[in-house]
């Protein structure tokens, strides 16, 4: 009686189309907002996750998210790599730095200043060069969505196309002059802005004006001690907060959260979906049904059982759902694909996203079966009779 | 062996009523009935008269309020309500008067239905269905769809799928209102020559006055009674 059932849904093919148009248009709302979300989130520490390889930051207390650092004094840097626990540390500079183009215009841009012997928290990915370049005098590396977008070379003429960076291109940091010597790819920043890698001390002598340049201490834990222990011990010991990278990713996020209506807003737009895809769907697949319900009579009046009914209701329900979902899925999931090189703000889908929208889409159908099972269920048999 | 056991249909004083207070309408006032194996019983009468809603109570699909229904000995009431359904897909097949042929599935699948409810497998419920559908002058039409089929034919469909699992009592409701008379009279051969059998049973629910001579007995009825039962000559 299954493929009996399947076909009576195929058979209907406007309803069916309806039906499979509903469920997509649902997932699509509640597969795409959401992985919007995650790639806003993703990019809200991303500083964090490109630099892998320390256990524990080391901030002023009062730093409340990634962005928000808070300059140290140089002389805190010894005082942690005193601390027991600590296999090493070093400091790490994050700031705001504006590089004058060639047509005088002004772009603001992330610099990250690393440790000048190990280079620890420099880019994982390089397009172009070496990350030992930067030891060459001026030395700067570049992220690519930066050296093709904000940082590309302005046309001379007026319209024209600009130009990517190229290692070789020199640029004007502070009226300071930087060579290019390395593309580097990195997750892109909550701010999109550019990113500039150079050595710790060149990032001081392009920010000379600060007083305080050090940002963060990065710190990597011995192999026997737990990088939890060594932050509370940083802390105790030194006044200054340490946090390990996932807590310190964890606190960056919930801040934007806790001070933005940005879950709000995103989840609207998904409770949204889900109702508009209920309401559709169920009222459609309702229909579905009660256009049947004669049929659904004759298949009890010769013998079916509610048991049968139900599991072909359900059959129907699922496989419109399954379909529905896998389209909107698929959907978004070329949309995220095909912009996934894109410079500007990109769709991320995970496991957890599908998972969930897709317990969200099965939700609906199970809720629609339930109305229809429920009519059919209450049919007399005697009604084919009228 | 008593006589209820030997009969195809017992009925006795069956009452049915619909609504309540004021809108009560009493549909079956003690109706006395048999039908034997092997007989074509008609159920006659003026629209209103009941005979939809006793047919319903002999094909087991609507609950008398007293009286007794038995069946080939079988006492519905004693049922439990699965025990019912299971009991109508084995023993019961129905023909109806708007056919209820599902339009999306072919002549052979729609025949097949009663069959996969009886947990045959599809590609022998169909093998079976071709057979029936042959039988009642369909070959080559196996594949049509409802649509596909005039009306004598969907009918002649519906009356395949009410043989094909080789009920015991067959329920006609009106099979020949639909069609026009040469039509009509083309599917009584088709169920006289195709339904009746030692076996089985046949009542079938009519007021066209054209197949009566199809009948072995005529059960007249009028006001939820049965006036009359006149054998046919």
């Amino acid at each position: 009686m299954f493929r009996i059932a399947l076909k009576m849904l195929f058979g209907d093919r406007g309803k069916y189309l309806g039906i499979i148009t509903g469920i997509a248009l649902s997932s699509i709302l509640m597969i795409q907002q959401p992985g919007i979300l995650i790639s806003i989130f993703t990019t809200m520490y991303s500083f964090i996750t490109d630099i892998g390889l320390p256990d524990v930051w080391v901030m002023d207390p009062k730093v409340q998210f990634i962005d928000d650092s808070k300059p140290l004094l140089d002389t805190q840097l010894y005082r942690v790599r005193g601390v027991k626990g600590v296999e090493w540390a070093v400091p790490l500079y994050k700031g705001s730095q504006r590089v004058r183009m060639d047509n005088g215009e002004t772009v603001g841009c992330n610099m990250l200043g690393l440790d000048d012997a190990s280079l620890i928290g420099g880019p994982a990915i390089m397009i172009q060069g070496k990350l030992a370049d930067l030891h060459q005098p001026d030395a700067v590396i570049v992220d690519e969505a930066g050296a093709k977008g904000r940082l590309a070379k302005p046309s001379s003429t007026p319209g024209g196309k600009s130009t990517p960076l190229q290692v070789g291109d020199s640029l004007e940091i502070n009226d300071k002059r930087a060579v290019v010597v390395g593309i580097a790819r990195a997750t892109k920043t909550f701010q999109s802005q550019p990113i500039i890698y150079t050595t710790y001390t060149r990032a001081k002598n392009f920010a000379l004006s600060e007083r305080k340049l050090l940002s963060y201490i990065l710190v990597k834990a011995k192999a026997n001690e737990s990088p939890q222990a060594v932050a509370r011990r940083i802390t105790k010991e030194t006044g200054m907060a340490a946090r390990t990278a996932d807590e310190f990713k964890s606190m960056s996020l919930w801040y934007i959260i806790e001070n933005t209506s940005i879950i709000t807003n995103f989840g609207f737009v998904v409770l949204v979906g889900f109702i508009v895809g209920a309401a559709v769907t169920g009222q459609i697949f309702y229909n579905f049904t009660l256009d049947n319900l004669r049929y659904f009579g004759v298949f009890k009046a010769m013998g079916a059982t509610d048991r049968m009914l139900r599991w072909m209701i359900l059959l129907q329900a699922l496989l419109v759902g399954g379909v529905g979902f896998g389209i909107g899925a698929g959907l978004v999931a070329t949309f995220a694909a095909a912009t996934r090189d894109s410079s500007d703000l990109t769709l991320k889908l995970n496991w957890q996203l599908l998972t969930g929208s897709g317990l969200a889409v099965l939700l609906i159908v199970l809720l629609a079966a339930l109305i229809s099972v429920r009519k059919v269920l209450k049919l007399e048999p005697a009604e084919v009779f009228k | 062996m008593s006589e209820n056991e030997t009969m195809a249909v017992y009925c006795g004083g069956i009452t049915k009523s619909y609504g309540i207070g004021e809108a009560r309408v009493q549909a079956l006032r003690g109706i006395d009935l048999e039908v034997h194996p092997g007989e074509l019983l008609m159920l006659v009468g003026p629209s209103g008269c009941g005979k939809t809603t006793l047919i319903s109570v002999i094909a087991g699909i609507l609950d008398q309020d007293d009286g007794e229904c038995v069946l080939f000995g079988q006492d519905l009431k004693q049922l439990s309500h699965n025990q019912r359904v299971v009991y109508r897909g084995r023993n019961i097949g129905f023909v109806f008067q708007a056919f209820n042929l599902i339009p999306t599935l072919s002549a052979a699948e729609n025949v097949a239905i009663p069959l996969l409810i009886n947990g045959m497998p599809m590609d022998k419920a169909i093998s079976r269905a071709f057979e029936c559908l042959r039988n009642v002058g369909l070959e080559g039409r196996e594949n049509a769809l409802p649509s596909q089929l005039s009306g004598g034919q969907q009918q002649r469909v519906a009356i395949a799928r009410a043989l094909v699992h080789n009920p015991r009592l067959v329920v006609c409701d009106e099979p020949t209102s639909a069609l026009d008379h040469e039509t009509g009279r083309r599917v009584m051969d088709v169920i006289k020559n195709l339904a009746v059998n030692s076996d089985r049973a046949l009542v079938i629910v009519t007021h066209d006055a054209r197949i009566f001579d199809f009948a072995d007995r005529i059960a007249h009825m009028d006001d939820g009674r049965i006036e009359k039962v006149e054998r046919n000559n």
